[in-house]
């Protein structure tokens, strides 16, 4: 997607190639995304994300599941984790808590974690546990041919509603909000700048944040609803969506081609997961409690 | 006798279905047999897709080819690719537009055809592989042309049976006239049907 | 449904509702629902998981093929119970064989495997169909006996006990506790022995008689290759190669892997000198077939840690070499 291509940031040295590459992996290139994929947009919004937010890199972690965007961690030059369908969110949780000075991202698909991976989504939502969730949400399983996910909105055809989907789907920001995320936005792959602000404001955030970032899989889903090519599906998120910060989330259900409401809808502060735990303990405990310490010095 | 075919090209040319089609004519309507097996997996969307076919006239056994007695491509990725794992002696097919053939193996008989813009002719750049499996039975003669046909019409949805069937004597015409043609020029090693060889 | 967790246990659902009911996965999926096809076999419900082996362990090799799930799907769920794994070696046998699934899932009450290969699964080749009517599927025992009179898990004389379906007015109960013939929760040693005893022996005849196999030159065989899937089409060119070197080798198929149809393998080991065993892992229906020969014949195992099949000659090579 040539007219979405980031501007250099200004704090590159002048003989990189290319900005985004000390964070990926180039020796992994070329990637197995498809021509006019969303998903490259979206590693592109956050390399820029990670830049702006000065983060050190050896501290932040990304874990993802299985599917097309699964494979983003195994281009992201982290410490990264390509885990298993639908568990990237508890495996991120025992990694935050062995380890809390890590700042967990989880960058996975729709599927991944809506479907199979939709219990832990809540629960950790409900902990408030402190992971930056990053979905992109091309609303199919792309990777396994472009079956119906729990994300695809009604009367889309799909390899298994060839005859149109008559399932609801979830509404992922009503979703997150009702679980007790602290942090709930969305993007499409159109709002590059938008997105990687956002995505720059969740690193700094604690607790459970969520980024949903609708996205074209032109192979399958695109194709499969003659929706027309990556180009073609930037043209329909510019003309659709719409701007709205702080939009009621029960307002934002998607449908097959009507408007997207985007922005941030929820930015609270609640208590986190190790807060929550360290109050109750002290409460209980009192002297007696002392602190996890789950990290082992020597090792 | 085995017959081991090898069909390659990039995703959305219809590799596979140009495969099935001629595996189908030999199994189904030529009455003998046929396996077919393809690559999936992420590499294959997009990229590049190739399909196996074995003909045979009595079971087949071990379901993969070995070396490929026919190579079908469409891309000059595949051709790259597949053109040296050719058996010495083998036929080499190709969409003459988008591949550029620099060494084959000895003995190799090449045609090319330009499936694409015989497709485009008929109105749909889609239907190119049904062109290349109409030339494919031209040049060969291994299949019966009328079990091709059915398979064709067999394999494709009700509502673009006749685009393929059109496309299917496009192709099959220019391969006729291209072994006509070569058997007048004298090159009678290349019109060869290709089992009187084996 | 959202996965295989899910998937694994409504086909039960559905069964309890009336209907014949099957699941299909690969790898992954078939490790999530090992706890589920523990629930059918403690419950006797009849049901056909079908899972296509790919490379493993976890992700492994999606889309490319292996044999290496064979002990999971014996063992893998925990504790004491039986299954039947049947398996296809072409598209046509996966659909005969899907029948035959079904069928004796019913006949037994139990969780039937269908053990593809990716190779068998993504495999395009003729299927003969024929006429619905020339099927023959096996109904569903429901019982004969009213309501009050019927116990759920008491078994007839062939150790199965027959079905109700929710609705017909039955009341009955069925839990994954250890349960007595009423299908009442019922945990202590004496119900725990009994039932779960009869779990097993009601699959004994899989052992001998009622075990599918396919076998060719037997009778003067030296050395029998024994396989089953994709790996029993390469091994067949094998044979024929070592049939043309004077080797006198012969086929057994297994197409019942579970129970292991150890009759046949006792009664096959004193006459050659060796059984050849190739198979897409790296050792698992072998230590089948060496427990079953007992010692009578040497055993050896051609593995493949999978990703493809084996090449005839890497069979060829263990044939000539258990030849002499
Ligand atoms: C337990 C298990 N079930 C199924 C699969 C097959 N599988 C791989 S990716 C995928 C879906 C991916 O969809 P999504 O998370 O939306 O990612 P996308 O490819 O769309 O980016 C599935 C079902 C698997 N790997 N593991
Ligand atoms: S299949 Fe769809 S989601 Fe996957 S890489 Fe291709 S375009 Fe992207
Ligand atoms: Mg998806």
């Amino acid at each position: 997607m040539s007219e979405q291509t980031l501007e250099i940031p200004c704090n590159i040295p002048a003989d990189a190639v290319n900005p985004v590459e000390p964070f990926l992996r180039m020796d992994r290139m070329p990637h197995i995304w498809c021509p006019g994929c969303g998903i490259g947009t979206t590693v592109n919004c956050f390399t820029r994300a990670l830049i702006d937010s000065h983060a050190n890199l050896d501290k932040v972690a990304i874990v993802s599941g299985i599917g097309c965007t699964g494979r983003v961690a195994g281009y992201a030059n982290l410490d990264s984790f390509h885990t298993t369908h639908g568990r990237a969110i508890p495996f991120a949780t025992g990694l935050k808590l062995a380890n809390p000075e890590l700042q967990v991202v989880v960058y996975s698909g729709d599927g991944d974690l809506f479907a199979i991976g939709g219990n832990h989504f809540i629960h950790a939502a409900r902990r408030n546990m402190d992971l930056k969730v990053i979905c992109v949400n091309n609303l199919t399983y792309a990777m396994t041919g472009g079956q119906t996910a729990p994300t695809t909105p009604s009367k889309v055809i799909s390899a298994t509603n060839p005859y149109g989907v008559f399932e609801p789907a979830f509404n992922l920001v009503a979703l997150a909000e009702a679980a007790g995320a602290s942090y709930v936005a969305r993007w499409t792959t159109f709002h590059v700048k938008q997105l990687s602000r956002s995505m720059e404001e969740v690193l700094r955030k604690k607790g459970f944040c969520f980024i949903e970032v609708i996205s074209p899989c032109p192979t399958l889903y695109q194709r499969r609803n003659k929706m027309g090519d990556g180009l073609d599906t930037m043209k329909y998120y510019k003309q659709a969506s719409k701007i709205r910060h702080g939009a009621p989330t029960a307002e934002c259900d998607l449908t097959k081609s009507g408007e997207i409401v985007v922005g941030k809808f929820v930015d609270r502060d609640r208590p986190s997961y190790f807060e929550m735990l360290n109050s109750q303990m002290t409460e209980t405990l009192g002297d007696r409690y002392a602190e996890p310490e789950v990290m082992c010095e020597q090792c | 006798m085995l017959t081991e075919i090898r069909i390659a090209g990039f995703g959305g040319q219809g590799v596979i279905l140009a495969a099935a089609v001629i595996g189908k004519a030999r199994a189904i309507f030529e009455g003998g047999y046929a396996t077919m097996t393809q690559s999936f997996g992420p590499e294959a969307r997009g990229g590049s897709s190739s399909a196996q076919v074995i003909l045979s006239s009595e079971p087949i056994l071990y379901p993969y080819i070995t070396r490929p007695d026919i190579l079908i491509v469409m891309s000059q990725e595949a051709g790259a690719r597949f053109i040296p794992e050719l058996k010495p002696g083998g036929i080499l097919i190709t969409e003459q537009e988008l591949v550029r053939v620099d060494h084959m193996p000895a003995g190799t008989r090449a045609f090319g055809v330009p499936a694409t813009r015989l497709a485009e002719e008929l109105g749909r750049k889609m239907v190119l592989n049904i062109v290349m499996v109409g030339f494919f039975g031209a040049v060969t003669s291994l299949i019966a042309t009328e079990a091709l046909r059915q398979a064709v019409a067999d394999s494709v949805p009700p509502a673009s049976q006749k685009l393929n069937l059109q496309a299917f004597e496009k192709g099959y015409e220019y391969g006729a006239s291209l072994i006509e043609k070569l058997r007048e020029e004298g090159e009678t090693e290349m019109v060869l049907s290709f089992e009187s060889e084996s | 449904m959202e996965d295989e967790l899910a998937a694994s246990i409504t086909i039960q659902g559905a069964v309890w509702g009336g209907a014949k009911a099957f699941t299909v996965t690969s790898g992954p999926g078939f490790s999530l629902m090992m706890e589920h096809i523990g629930y059918a076999a403690m419950t006797e419900t009849p049901c056909v998981f079908v899972d296509v082996q790919r490379g493993g362990p976890s992700t492994g090799l999606p889309t490319l093929p292996a044999q290496a799930d064979m002990m999971q799907a014996r063992w893998g769920s925990h504790g004491d119970y039986g299954i039947i794994a049947l398996c296809p070696n072409s598209p046509q046998e996966c659909f005969d064989l899907a029948i035959t699934a079904f069928n004796l899932s019913e006949e037994f009450r139990v969780p039937v495997m269908l053990m593809l290969d990716e190779c068998v699964g993504h495999m395009t080749e003729k299927v003969i169909i024929p006429d619905a009517a020339a099927i023959d599927v096996y109904p569903r025992r429901f019982t004969h006996l009213p309501p009050g009179e019927f116990r759920l898990f008491e078994p007839r004389e062939d150790k199965v006990p027959d079905m109700v379906r929710a609705g017909d007015g039955y009341r009955f109960h069925v839990t994954g506790l250890t349960h007595d013939e009423r299908g009442y929760p019922s945990m202590n040693v004496d119900t725990q022995r009994s039932s779960v005893t009869r779990l097993l022996e009601k699959l004994q005849p899989f052992t001998g008689e009622r075990a599918l196999s396919e076998t060719a030159d037997l009778e003067d065989a030296e050395v029998v290759v024994v396989s089953y899937g994709i790996t029993s089409r390469v091994a067949q060119r094998a044979i024929d190669l070592a049939r043309q070197k004077g080797v006198r080798a012969g086929k057994f198929r297994i197409i019942s892997a579970w129970p292991f149809p150890e009759k046949h393998i006792a009664a096959l080991a004193p006459k050659v000198k060796a059984m050849v065993v190739p198979e897409l892992n790296l050792g698992q229906m072998v230590h089948e077939v060496e427990r079953a020969a007992a010692g009578r014949c040497k055993v050896r195992l051609v593995p493949h840690a999978g990703g493809t099949v084996h090449n005839p000659e890497a069979i060829l090579k263990a044939i000539l070499e258990a030849a002499e």
